[in-house]
């Protein structure tokens, strides 16, 4: 088996035995992105040296019999997560040299856990968007294919460059971000598990703002221990981060392993909606019968709020982003576009430094907060944001996990669904409603559609019980047995 | 007699609200660890969250919520449990976020209320509608280039308290008060040093007018003034701009105003058309702000004692008048020294040596009661040494005039100078006799009726002796002899 294809859990027992030594898991990996990134576009930048010398320390503090919890492994870093001395984009030509002088809570984790970093991740632009078609830095090439047909799909978004770069075995995994979905629909698109934890799980320090009270971090892997064992070394209470939750880490790999016998699995009515396709209707049938089948007990659930979960989230999404992005104004770093006076030089450097989608909710936020419409809008999705999250607060007094399907479709092709903004957000349907509640939610890879390309399901838990959320995906990935491999990949 | 002003129409009242903005003493900013010290090289004093770099994120300084708490607890106003923070959301070169995080609805203080007094005496109860936490923000210099402008971004994020009053206050005067009686009582909590010159506390000023018995006219808000004087200045221009406007049959519309104290008058800033749009909404980055009752509770229990509570204890402990009283407890400073001075001794007599020679000799020197030339432990001795007749109040005097320019002992002085009382009554025999003999007419005068002249003997005798005698002593000899 090729070092790129090991899991993160093999990997780091392979390491611990010497089988291979960091710097060559390292280095399999910088050769297979060195090979397929030209087509996948998954990074925006690649740390070579940085990655060698991580991969160097690595190995003297493993043959010390040192090192820790994740010694070695190559990780994709997003690039919305800022880290010292290396340029961090958010994908964005306001941003595009940007080099923070600090590093986010969550990679200052994984560094000190003695994670490798081989570069940073495209992304769509501020993270606003659900197929990576928004990045300056061009799209990100989803590593499947639909059967015999070589055309340029999307990988999902906005975490779409640590999808494909997963999927593709670019790396052993990855961390993404989650506002409304940028973590599950993108590794529902390409085949791969990922988890955006409890809101106040995983720091939000030093990763660039999209909207803040949705906004989480969260690890992509290849299989659900391996998102649990990421989560161990991302998650922890920040005091830099007054939303940041001051309880204990479980340990989540080991939560993988729990039996689900008697587990009380939610189905929501409302999430059956017409307009489901059949082949998504009838993988969530497989996924009900596969956990009937491991001992939980099935129970209808409803969420009467599901249907204004949508158009709540494009309003306090884009209010959050509009004040958020306010300070890129090309006064103190980032792009600066000269100008007679200050509006001139804040007009100039805006229009030229963000995209049409920025710019688009950044138009939306600012109308829905502004004099006159703010009761009308903002204020009333606050009070619906309220409504969903009483809605799942009843429905975890009947049951204590929720299964749903992860997206309304597999991945679509670059270009599609680019028309009307409107139907591309249509792809967060299933995802946005645990974001606005703040619950902790998986995608696990569980089929795949008549084309050959993956679907994923999606398994959402009470606060701060990702543990369940773990068990439940665990058990489903076991059935599923997934086993299908993309198009594109490292040593295909 | 309310205060008016004549127009053509006849005369208006004024209606006048202040919004002071006082800055936090702390030593850290409201949202991030950068220090606060004013007058910095600029820029010296900026964290990446205050200039507001990808990623940062806002954690609320603890001292600075407890100073607000202080200055809702000593101005008499409720404290609330929980409280938010708003962005209040513009573009401006010196707020580096774009938005400044302030408390719009849901502030930590609630109704208070502030007691002034006025040169008559009169005591009016000024309502306080609110404080509230925010943000600072930079500052712009615009005169540093030709053609740029510079941002010191050391000021942005440093706590502010928005003290808001209600528009409680009918004259320039009153205003004038109220800001000076809210700096007292912030410099006794320490919660802000009140230093309008360094913009550490600075005003915004509601102002209408109207005839008497109406509800209220439309008002005019003059920002940004930035002394107690041109606060008075500033209503009294504004006020009678309105006047004119309302009697030429105009309309006066609601505005932003700024005030030019070279000119004296009040121009316009921005009106209601072009104003912001500030697009407040719950900052995402902040929980809502809760507070302990029992934390607020041991804050109340260490609040130093308030102007108001002193002043009255000094007219009971001390037997002052309120007048005297009042003028003491002023600055914290001043009380401090009057008592320093008064323990154990007469207070009426200390109050009178404070507030007569030792202002007097501090106005003169161009020193404050913090770098007196007499600290307070040298004035108590020198009362010593008139109260047990060591020397007599004439000579104190210039006792203390030796005191401020030597710095000099009382009793050194008194010493090297020779200037002890002289109450050896052959001594004044003597010198009666010499002044008497010296005057016969005058003292003819005298017995044919003219008490008068008593004083005159008593001055003479008493130059005889180089000041030095016993008053009580020499009066009684030159009585004797007189007789």
């Amino acid at each position: 088996m090729s070092l790129t294809d090991l899991t993160l859990a093999r990997a780091r027992e392979g390491l611990r035995k010497k089988e291979f030594s960091a710097r060559e898991l390292t280095e399999a990996h910088l050769a297979a992105i060195e090979a397929l990134n030209p087509q996948l576009n998954a990074f925006v930048t690649v740390t070579h040296e940085l990655a060698g010398a991580a991969a160097d320390d690595a190995d003297r503090a493993l043959a010390r019999g040192e090192g820790g919890a994740l010694a070695g492994i190559p990780l994709a870093i997003k690039d919305l997560f800022c880290t010292e001395g290396v340029r961090t984009t958010a994908a964005s030509r306001i941003l595009e040299n940007f080099v923070p002088p600090y590093e986010s809570t969550v990679t200052a984790k994984l560094k000190a856990s003695g994670a490798v970093f081989l570069g940073k991740t495209n992304l769509d632009e501020f993270a606003m968007g659900s197929s990576n078609m928004t990045s300056a830095f061009g799209a990100v090439t989803n590593p499947w294919q639909r059967g015999g047909d070589p055309a340029a799909l999307v990988p999902g978004g906005s975490s779409g460059g640590s999808a494909a770069s997963v999927a593709a075995r670019l790396a052993l995994a990855a961390t993404g971000t989650d506002t409304g979905g940028s973590i599950r629909q993108p590794a529902a698109f390409c085949g791969i598990a990922g988890i955006k934890p409890t809101y106040g799980r995983c720091s939000r320090y030093g990763i660039i703002a999209f909207a803040s009270s949705l906004d989480q971090a969260g690890p992509m892997a290849r299989t659900v221990e391996d998102c649990a064992i990421l989560l161990g070394a991302m998650a922890g209470f920040d005091p830099k981060d007054s939303t940041s939750a001051d309880r204990p880490v479980p340990d989540f790999a080991a939560a993988c392993g729990r039996g689900i016998s008697g587990l009380r699995i939610g189905v929501p009515l409302e999430y059956a909606a017409p307009g489901v396709s059949g082949e998504i209707a009838a993988l969530w049938e497989r996924g009900r019968a596969w956990l009937r089948a491991a001992g939980a007990e099935l129970v209808e659930i409803s969420l009467p709020h599901t249907k204004q979960a949508l158009p709540t989230y494009y309003i306090v999404a884009p209010a959050e982003a509009s004040s958020n992005l306010a300070r890129y104004d090309g006064v103190r770093f980032g792009r600066r576009e000269e100008g007679g006076d200050l509006t001139e030089l804040y007009e100039a450097t805006r229009a030229a430094g963000f995209g049409d989608e920025v710019k688009r909710r950044i138009l939306i936020g600012t109308y829905v907060l502004s004099a006159g419409y703010y009761d009308a809008y903002y204020l009333r999705a606050q009070k619906i944001r309220t409504l969903i999250l009483r809605d799942f607060q009843r429905a975890f007094e009947t049951c204590d996990a929720i299964l749903t399907p992860t997206a309304p479709t597999a991945a679509f092709a670059q270009g599609e669904k680019m028309d009307d903004p409107v139907t591309m957000y249509l792809n967060d349907i299933y995802t946005v409603p645990a974001s606005l509640a703040g619950l902790p939610a998986i995608s696990v890879p569980a089929g795949l559609d008549p084309e050959g390309l993956p679907l994923g399901l999606q398994v959402i838990g009470r606060p701060f019980d990702e543990e369940t959320v773990f068990a439940v995906a665990d058990k489903i990935e076991k059935a599923a047995g997934f086993s299908a491999l993309p198009a594109l990949r490292a040593g295909a | 007699m309310s205060y008016t002003i004549d127009g053509k129409t006849g005369p208006w009242e004024l209606v006048i609200g202040l919004e002071v903005h006082a800055q936090v003493i702390s030593r850290a900013k409201l949202f991030s660890g950068a220090a606060t010290v004013f007058g910095g090289a600029p820029n010296s004093q900026v964290s990446f969250i205050d200039a507001a770099f990808p990623g940062m994120l806002p954690v609320i300084n603890r001292e600075c919520v407890a100073q607000a708490v202080r200055t809702g607890l000593g101005l008499n106003a409720e404290i609330h449990l929980e409280s938010r923070f708003d962005r209040k959301n513009y573009f401006y070169a010196d707020l580096p976020a774009g938005y400044q995080i302030s408390q719009y609805q849901h502030p930590i203080v609630g109704r208070g209320v502030i007691e002034i007094e006025l040169a008559d005496g009169e005591v009016r109860q000024i309502g306080i509608t609110r404080l509230h936490l925010e943000q600072d923000a930079g500052k712009s210099l615009h005169d540093q280039h030709p053609t740029k402008s510079y941002i010191d971004l050391n000021r942005a994020g440093v706590a502010l308290m928005e003290i808001v009053s209600e528009p409680d206050l009918r004259s320039p005067e009153e205003a004038g008060a109220y800001l000076r009686k809210l700096r007292t009582v912030l410099r006794y909590l320490g919660t802000c040093d009140g230093n309008m010159d360094e913009g550490s506390m600075r005003a915004d000023v509601n102002v209408s007018v109207r005839k008497s018995g109406e509800p209220f006219r439309t008002r005019c808000e003059v920002k940004n003034v930035n002394s107690v004087r041109f606060v008075m200045q500033a209503i009294e221009a504004e006020a009678r701009r309105q006047i004119a406007v309302w009697e030429e049959g105009g309309t006066v519309l609601q505005e932003t105003r700024l005030f030019e104290p070279a000119r004296g008058i009040t121009r316009s800033m921005r009106n209601k058309e072009d104003a912001h749009d500030y697009r407040y909404f719950p900052d995402p980055d902040l929980l809502p702000l809760k507070l302990d009752p029992a934390w607020v509770e041991a804050l109340r229990a260490d609040l130093p004692e308030l102007p108001d509570a002193k002043k009255q204890r000094f007219m009971a402990e001390y037997g002052l008048p309120a007048y005297d009283a009042g003028v003491l407890v002023a600055e914290q400073a001043s009380a401090d020294y009057f008592e320093a001075v008064a323990r154990g001794r007469e207070g009426r007599f200390a109050a009178n040596w404070v507030i007569g020679d030792l202002f007097a000799a501090l106005n003169r020197t161009g020193r404050t009661i913090e770098t007196s030339p007499v600290a307070p432990g040298a004035l108590g001795e020198l009362l010593d040494l008139v109260a047990d007749g060591t020397i007599n109040g004439r000579i104190a005097k210039d006792v203390f005039e030796d005191m401020v320019e030597s710095g000099e002992a009382p009793a050194e002085i008194v010493a090297r100078k020779n200037l002890r009382q002289v109450t050896d009554t052959g001594a004044i025999e003597s010198a009666v006799a010499s002044v008497l003999a010296a005057n016969a007419d005058k003292v003819a005068e005298y017995k044919s009726g003219k008490e008068k002249l008593f004083g005159f003997f008593v001055g003479q005798v008493m130059k005889a002796m180089a000041g030095k005698g016993n008053p009580a002593l020499v009066n009684d000899v030159l009585r004797r002899h007189l007789a």
